[in-house]
């Protein structure tokens, strides 16, 4: 008996769902005047209302319903004209009331897409505040102490939930990756998964390929990077199938995935599922939008990535990749954009300065940290693909551009890193041809890789300034012509 | 000048300071010391000394469940024992800003459930009229205190009849506003869709001194409207074109004398030139069913919070769950428990629709039927209680007879309307109250016709106690 792990095996196909929540990056909380955390002293960032006193009411963020509406528009929702909050009741000690106020049969907006999987809902909630447990596990089971830091409850959330419309772990990623780009370039968010700003939730079940009823489903909780999220709905994918496949029934339950050790272990069972016993919340008003609300919200939007990409491909004429890059990057998709300014025959060597030697020299750093102006940029990569200067000097000359800034000729005259003339570099040609009869020999005889002590020496003698290519040609030339 | 001043009503002492033959400080003493010689149950607190500034109005007496900011506030529960709250709500926040100063927390029943103050956890409250009988409820300990003359003038709460079935009970003027008239932010909750905080005064000119000072649109509350217009100060002497609409007066438990006095009143609306005439809300047999369920379902959530851990006094013992459930055992009360069992089970999975949905549609049934009044009449009145005050002890036993004390107030809240009851007569030596609702934020009009029939009816009965 062995497992069906080979994709052209599978007689099963996965049907996979996200729920992804989202804290929104509003100055204060959901329903009080408190600043939101980062990384503050536990338990100053509290107020009567955020720790649930006796007596205080709610009140809604505009900012953060400006900032939902946004996403709701993002992602082509319909803008429900009257959506209400309700309480959902659940006992936890992160939760002073005892209920959280989200949303439930009407959320603030319906049936809309990212790509080509569906929304089927965007809705607005606040978040719990935060546990720290003390003990080896770092989870409530085992622990000896747990304490509560009220600074992040009452943080707005967004919680977006797609329709099952994924069929692969790779495409849950890679969903996850456009939508949090997505967000970030609206700027409603941090999105950073490990901090907690950006959170997933899979629904994964599979079915007998090519069937068109759901199989029953598993939530898989709260992975925080696309690796594990991938790793974590793989893992998922391939239990459920070796269940099936061994004649057992998936069991409706919600999963917590380890990514260190690959395990999935079970966090609630079915029959512990909670009875949340949901009612409209009488403290809240519903949220109507108005014309003007919804017009804010509208003009707030940027060009979000997929329309970037699509864009970039098509106007500048760049490779589906490198479009999706600098439109996933929002920073270098500006850069490259402000330094083509319409010069779009330029385009591609830009993007390709920008997502090769630019990229590498950043590494984590980012790009508005450094020196380095769009124009100049443009000027370095013009200077290079007309031959005024070599790839290495371009190279050097970005360096100084990134570190100090300045204007790329002037760098290049500075450090005499213009071509060599040709005068000059014919003459330094004829000199390493004539110091090296042994290298000629051997290419006249065939061995045309012997011109690499040439191509060496030229390089030397010009400090790199040389073209390398043209180096060779010249060199060719001259030997055949010999 | 004690007796003189006893006799005077609120208004009345205002003008004594304002005309400089009273201090504030002299006042409020006066009533603080009234206040801490009360011997009904009334108070579960009262101020230490006179406050510096002791403001321009006569002190008030406030409703336990009202947070005032370092003072105990604990909605008449064992479970916020030694609750001191880091805020004060904002209808007492507008009377000091007005001028009035807390004088002290009156007794009520826990968390405002009840309809005769015997649910408290601090005691009953006894009525200043007969001390073997219930002062009301949930705001007993308000009405109480002025009839009894232990405060001036009082605030309370009305979830289902709170302020108006005390205030019936006691022989005092209670106003429960149209909701979102008075902002609710720092009332400690019961059921948020229906509470309102509103005055227990000795006449219809202080309560609406009282209401012009609590409305108010609140940013801390945001389902608070404030009252449109100006609150003027009631001075209608005749009701001429005024038409009342009256109903319930062929119930079964209605008691004959308390049924005699109403008449007596519709007589007098006649006599100053109103209309009577009687009408059917053929819905408002099914208030209580409604309410009962509703109120609960809200309380279940918001009486959620206090487990022991964050505002006041827990019960040790055991691990976690062990101290949350000895904290509730010990800290809840009978009614309270039993409340949040029928709330819990009223939202609960598979049943949600069966009860909370089906008691909704009766809500809005109620209220179509009290609109569909409003186009025939001004007014709809009844009595406020079917019964005078009833023994202590009399209904404890029997939770559904409790529950029918609210009969004739319940509507009002379901519909979110206001309704005034002011006191017209005696039966069996007991205060009888008459109960005038109006159109939401139709205050103004419902106390100048209070204010008219006050004059013509002539209260002056004052509890022997």
């Amino acid at each position: 008996m062995t497992p069906i792990t080979e994709p052209d095996a599978r007689i099963y196909e996965p049907v996979i769902g996200i729920e992804i929540h989202v804290q929104l990056r509003t100055r204060t909380k959901m329903f009080c005047g408190c600043a939101l955390s980062f990384g503050e002293e536990p338990n100053t960032l509290v107020c009567p209302v955020c720790l649930g006193h006796p007596g205080t009411l709610p009140v809604t963020n505009a900012e953060a319903v400006h900032y939902a509406l946004m996403i709701a528009m993002a992602f082509e929702c319909d803008i429900e004209p009257r959506s209400i909050f309700h309480r959902k009741n659940y006992f936890y000690p992160d939760l002073p009331k005892g209920y959280q106020i989200s949303q439930y049969d009407i959320p603030l907006g319906r049936h809309g897409r990212l790509g080509d999987v569906r929304i089927h809902r965007v809705h607005m909630e606040e978040d719990a505040a935060k546990l720290i447990h003390a003990g080896s596990s770092g989870r409530i089971h085992g622990a000896s102490t747990s304490v509560v830091d009220f600074n992040r409850g009452g943080t707005p959330l967004v919680e977006i939930v797609t329709e099952p419309d994924l069929t692969s772990a790779a495409q849950a990623a890679e969903f996850g990756r456009l939508l949090q780009a997505t967000l970030r370039r609206m700027g409603v968010s941090d999105v950073n998964m490990e901090e907690g700003s950006l959170r997933m939730d899979a629904n994964v079940s599979i079915r007998p390929a090519g069937t068109a009823t759901l199989g029953t489903k598993t939530e898989l909780k709260n992975m925080n990077s696309f690796r594990f999220l991938e790793r974590g709905i793989e893992a998922e994918i391939a239990r459920q199938e070796q269940i099936l496949h061994d004649g057992g029934e998936v069991e409706q339950e919600t999963l917590h995935y380890d990514p260190q050790s690959g395990n999935l272990t079970t966090l609630r069972s079915k029959e512990e599922a909670h009875d949340y016993r949901y009612f409209p919340e009488p403290d809240l008003v519903p949220i109507a939008p108005t014309e003007e609300m919804l017009t804010r919200a509208r003009e707030a939007l940027p060009e979000l990535p997929a329309a970037r990409a699509e864009r970039l491909e098509r106007d500048l004429e760049l490779p589906a990749e490198t479009a999706r890059l600098l439109a996933f990057r929002s920073d270098w998709g500006d850069f490259v954009e402000q330094a083509v300014d319409g010069r779009n025959a330029l385009a591609h060597n830009v993007a390709n300065w920008v997502t090769n030697e630019l990229a590498a020299r950043l590494g984590d750093r980012e790009l508005g940290s450094t020196r380095l102006e769009p124009r100049a940029f443009a000027e370095l990569v013009e200077l290079v693909v007309e031959k005024k200067i070599s790839a290495n000097a371009g190279r050097e000359v970005l360096d100084v551009l990134i570190e100090e800034g300045g204007e790329p000729t002037a760098i290049v005259e500075a450090k005499g890193l213009g071509r060599a003339e040709s005068g000059e570099l014919d003459e330094i040609v004829s000199r390493a041809i004539a110091d090296n009869p042994d290298a000629v020999e051997k290419i006249r005889a065939g061995k045309v890789q012997a011109i690499g002590a040439i191509v060496g020496a030229v390089m030397r003698e010009t400090k790199g300034r040389a073209d390398g290519g043209e180096v060779q040609r010249m060199i060719n030339e001259r030997i055949e012509a010999g | 000048m004690s007796n003189e001043l006893l006799s005077l009503t609120a208004a009345q002492q205002a003008e004594r300071i304002a005309a400089g033959d009273v201090s504030p400080g002299e006042l409020f003493e006066f009533w603080r010391e009234r206040a801490a010689g009360d011997d009904l149950g009334s108070y579960l607190w009262v101020a230490d000394e006179a406050p510096e500034d002791a403001g321009t109005l006569p002190p008030i007496a406030v409703k336990d469940l009202f947070c005032v900011e370092g003072v105990p506030s604990m909605a008449g529960s064992r479970i916020l024992e030694g609750y001191r709250p880091p805020y004060t709500a904002t209808s007492v926040r507008n009377l000091q800003d007005a001028g009035a100063r807390v004088l002290g927390k009156t007794n009520q029943d826990e968390f405002a459930m009840g309809s005769s103050n015997e649910n408290s956890g601090f005691g009953p409250v006894q009525n200043p009229w007969d001390r073997e009988r219930v002062p009301g409820g949930s705001s007993g300990g308000s009405a109480a205190a002025v009839a009894a003359g232990t405060a001036p003038w009082a605030i309370g709460t009305d979830t289902g009849g709170s302020i108006r079935q005390p205030a019936s009970l006691c022989g005092i003027v209670g106003l429960k506003p149209t909701y979102g008239a008075v902002s609710r932010y720092g009332m400690i909750a019961f059921a948020s869709s229906l509470d309102q905080c509103g005055p227990l005064t000795r006449d219809v000119t202080d309560a609406a001194i009282l209401l012009g000072h609590l409305q108010g649109r609140d940013p801390c509350d945001s389902t608070s409207l404030g009252i449109p217009g100006d609150i003027p100060l009631p001075s209608a002497e005749r009701l001429d074109g005024r038409r009342f609409g009256v109903w319930g007066m062929e119930e079964p438990g209605l008691e004959p004398g308390v049924a005699d006095s109403v008449r007596a009143t519709l007589a007098k609306i006649e006599e100053l030139g109103g209309g009577v005439q009687e009408i059917d809300l053929p819905n408002a047999r099914h208030g209580i069913a409604a309410y009962y369920v509703i109120a609960p379902a809200e309380a279940s959530a918001n009486l959620a919070r206090y487990d022991g851990v964050r505002y006041a006094g827990r019960s040790t013992g055991g691990d976690l769950t062990s101290m949350y459930e000895q904290t509730r055992h010990d800290g809840f009360g009978e009614e309270v428990k039993r409340r949040i069992m029928i709330g819990s089970y009223a939202l609960s999975s598979g049943y949600y629709e069966a009860y909370y949905g089906t008691a909704q549609k009766v809500r809005t049934k109620i209220a179509q039927d009290l609109a569909a009044a409003f186009e025939d009449v001004d007014f709809v009145v009844s009595p406020t209680s079917a019964t005078v005050a009833f023994k202590l002890g009399e209904r404890t036993a029997d939770p559904l007879a409790m529950y029918l004390s609210d009969y004739y107030t319940v509507p009002m809240p379901l519909a979110g309307i206001p309704a005034i009851s002011i006191p017209c007569g005696l039966s069996e030596g007991l205060p009888v109250g008459f109960q005038i609702a109006g159109p939401a934020f139709s205050e103004a009009r419902i106390l100048d016709a209070a204010h008219a029939l006050e004059k013509s009816i002539g209260f002056e009965a004052v509890p022997v106690g």
